[in-house]
């Protein structure tokens, strides 16, 4: 059993998908893949065959919006079990957040990121930097410098930057070098002490409130900021319906702006703090079933480019805290396709391909990553996710390959289900369980 | 067996009938001339205040040895709780001493929720965050059933309670429970002081606009902070439009009961002596809130009839 495993997770083995519905950026078609020497082939004298019918075939997926949270704090996640709760959730390539400690604003550090998620071989690891020397919102980071060794996304991600000078800068110094700011949205002089969602929930329980008005007034800022400089911009994490708006707007107005959704935005309400428990505490913060409408349709309509986890994991003891003090933030690598299946595709609002474009290719592009999201053709890396679209299914935190076991969607059902990821021909996860 | 109060939404309208019915009980027992009773004999009650409220903790711990309840209390400063073990491990700590009840007063909302899942004891919401205070509420309003001598409910009732909303868990949860008995409630406040989202509760930023109608006037506590963070500009201004002062308390009804939860700000909400408004019942609720925490208790520990006869028997001297 052991050897088989070794065996299968080496690229020397060559294996066919049979009978599969394949969804790529060419369309959605049935036939078989067959990979050999890490590379999907024409054909092949296959050593594993793995019977295809009832699974969908697809690029791996790309998350935009990954916290591994090594180096800093190892007792949440490691680089190791992130990429590998990545990989059980589909994933062939993450981006893993700069809100390090220390701060992936150096060579050095992110170097190191990159290279533990080598080391680790269960997905691509690829470093975003910060915007600003510590993500303190006062100096910028060298974007050059690690442009050089391959950084495509920089965030402040946790906090926006405030200063609209220092934005204005960021933009215009990065412009040229191929590179995206990738921005969180939060006045913060609007969300100071904020639990939740400003609203009718907060209200009753006393909570201070985190209003739309703070996220959507600085989307609306650098989307004029992008109209005046004509940098790009990505915006994280898009949780109301007027930001959803803003940037359908932009897009008409030919603007090169981009955005993300996470899971958890697109399916649960700030109804669950009513519950008092810190498991649905997020930032930015769960909002109401029109928030979730809009985000559903602006993700079935393309203004939200991509779906991203904002995995963000927290150890127990901290979430088991008071709503005002534990941290935010949720697990969502493992859940992110069967959460994307179930309010999207079942509640009619997309179809499957657009859930798969958006977890896959389109996230890819936007990363500039050029070994992921690639078409299921001969020539092209096997690197691949197989899913069946229709099993239902539950979450078991205490069965998350993810150190943290904060996820929000305990009891909520979930559609879709991993069974194997590939990268580079290698199976980082078979039948379901990580290879390693 | 053992129940939680954690708040009045959960206690409901009867649940509040029950408490105020038992609270005359308790305060038929508070005027005898030996007001102790062995209800509550063996059972052992923590204090458990994560925020300092010595006017509070010193009512409960009166309400619990009148009732021959064993008490212990813990009590911490935020800055010790933030350095020192979680919530979590302080409670199943202390349960694991064994706590029938504990007495939860904790400057985050749904703290008491919390601990009441990770223990069998009762748990009585002594104030959470700006949440829940649902004693302050049931004391509230046993002082307005016993003042205006409404035994059957506040049908047709006009309240106005008036100040800091938003950050008031008295105001909550004294609006549900005076909503609960029937009462109709109006919140006087600038925006600024109010929740953001008001639902269907009556406001207004004039209390001038309703002082003549009022059966009950409840004024809220002005807290200095809230000068800094530009809720209101400052309180001189606050008290010309917000403050009982001796011009509004002449406009009165003459019957019109004037509330505080206390401690008052001389001078800022209440800007007329109290003993001068013949309404004022100010210190009739601190005195109610021993007898309404006594029912608390006893309807959260004891409320058995073998436990209910123990109410007659006075503890022997």
């Amino acid at each position: 059993m052991t050897n088989a495993n070794q065996l299968d997770s080496t690229s020397d083995v060559s294996v066919s998908i049979t009978d599969a519905t394949i969804i790529d950026p060419n369309g959605t078609r049935s036939g078989s893949v067959p990979i050999a020497t890490g590379v999907i082939v024409a054909s092949c004298e296959p050593d594993v065959t793995i019977d295809g019918a009832g699974l969908v075939v697809c690029p791996g997926f790309v998350d935009l919006h990954t916290h591994l949270r090594e180096p800093g704090k190892e007792e949440a996640e490691t680089i190791e079990t992130g990429s590998r709760a990545a990989a059980v959730g589909g994933y062939t390539a993450v981006v893993a957040m700069p809100n390090t400690d220390p701060t992936q604003d150096s060579v050095a550090v992110v170097e190191n990121v990159r290279q533990q998620g080598i080391r680790a071989g269960l997905s691509d690891v690829h470093p975003s930097g910060s915007i600003t020397v510590g993500r303190k919102g006062a100096e910028l980071t060298p974007f050059a410098e690690l442009a050089e060794v391959g950084v495509r996304i920089f965030t402040d991600d946790g906090n926006g930057v405030q200063d609209p000078q220092l934005m204005r800068r960021a933009f215009e110094y990065s412009k040229a070098l191929g590179v995206t700011m990738a921005h969180h949205c939060e006045v913060e002089p609007l969300t100071a002490g904020a639990v939740m969602h400003e609203g009718e929930c907060c209200s009753h329980l006393g909570l201070p409130g985190w209003p739309a008005l703070a996220e959507e007034l600085m989307v609306h800022r650098d989307i004029e900021l992008v109209r005046l400089t004509g940098a790009p911009a990505h915006f994280l994490h898009l949780s109301t319906a007027t930001s959803v708006e803003l940037v359908r707007a932009a897009k008409a107005d030919g603007l090169p702006v981009t955005a993300e959704a996470t899971p958890h935005h697109l399916s649960l309400t700030d109804e669950l703090l009513r519950s008092y428990s810190a498991i649905y505490k997020v930032n930015p913060p769960l909002r109401t079933m029109v928030d979730v409408d809009a985000v559903r349709a602006g993700i079935a309509d393309g203004t939200i480019d991509a779906i991203a986890t904002d995995h963000a994991p927290h150890v127990s003891e901290t979430k088991e805290q008071p709503l005002d003090m534990a941290p935010p933030g949720m697990v969502g690598l493992e859940t992110a396709l069967g959460g994307s299946i179930a309010h999207l595709v079942d509640t009619g609002v997309a179809e499957l391909a657009d859930v798969v474009a958006a977890m896959s290719w389109t996230p890819a592009e936007l990363a500039r990553l050029e070994r992921h999201g690639r078409p299921i053709e001969p020539g092209e890396p096997a690197t691949l996710c197989v899913f069946d679209p229709t099993e239902t299914w539950e979450v078991v935190p205490a069965l998350l390959a993810s150190k943290s076991r904060n996820t929000p969607f305990v009891g909520v059902p979930l559609r879709g289900r991993v069974r194997h990821t590939l990268l580079e021909g290698s199976f980082t996860v078979r039948d379901g369980r990580p290879t390693k | 067996m053992s129940a939680s109060l954690l708040s009045i939404d959960e206690l409901g309208a009867a649940g509040v009938e029950r408490i105020l019915d038992l609270a005359d009980t308790m305060a038929e027992v508070n005027r005898r001339p030996n007001p102790k009773v062995p209800a509550l004999r063996g059972k052992t009650v923590c204090f458990a205040f994560f925020e300092d409220s010595t006017r509070t903790r010193l009512s409960f711990d009166t309400a619990a040895k009148r009732l021959s309840a064993d008490t212990m209390t813990f009590a911490v400063s935020q800055s010790s709780l933030s350095k020192g073990e979680s919530l979590k491990d302080t409670v199943e700590t202390i349960a694991a001493m064994g706590v029938d009840a504990f007495v939860i007063r904790h400057r985050s909302t749904g703290a008491p929720w919390l601990v009441d899942g990770w223990t069998n004891a009762a748990v009585v919401n002594a104030g959470d965050g700006w949440h829940a205070h649902p004693t302050q509420a049931l004391l509230d309003a046993y002082t307005v059933r016993t003042s205006l001598n409404r035994r059957d409910g506040f049908d047709g009732l006009r309240f106005a309670i008036a100040g800091d909303i938003k950050h008031s868990r008295v105001a909550r949860s004294t609006t549900a429970a005076f909503r609960a008995l029937g009462a109709d409630v109006t919140w006087v406040a600038p925006q600024t002081l109010l929740p953001p989202s008001i639902g269907d509760h009556h406001v207004t930023d004039r209390l001038d606009d309703v002082i003549e109608e009022l059966d009950v006037l409840y004024l809220l506590r002005m807290q200095n902070e809230r000068m800094t963070e530009a809720l209101v500009p400052n309180l001189r201004e606050y008290t010309a439009r917000f403050g009982l002062t001796a011009e509004r308390a002449a406009r009165l009804a003459p019957q019109c009961l004037v509330m505080h939860p206390g401690p008052v700000n001389r001078g800022v909400e209440l800007a007329v002596d109290p003993a001068e408004l013949p309404g004022a019942v100010i210190n009739q609720q601190v005195t109610n809130g021993i007898a309404v925490r006594m029912a608390v208790l006893f309807d959260c520990l004891a409320a058995t009839p073998d436990a209910t006869s123990e109410l007659e028997r006075p503890v022997a001297q």
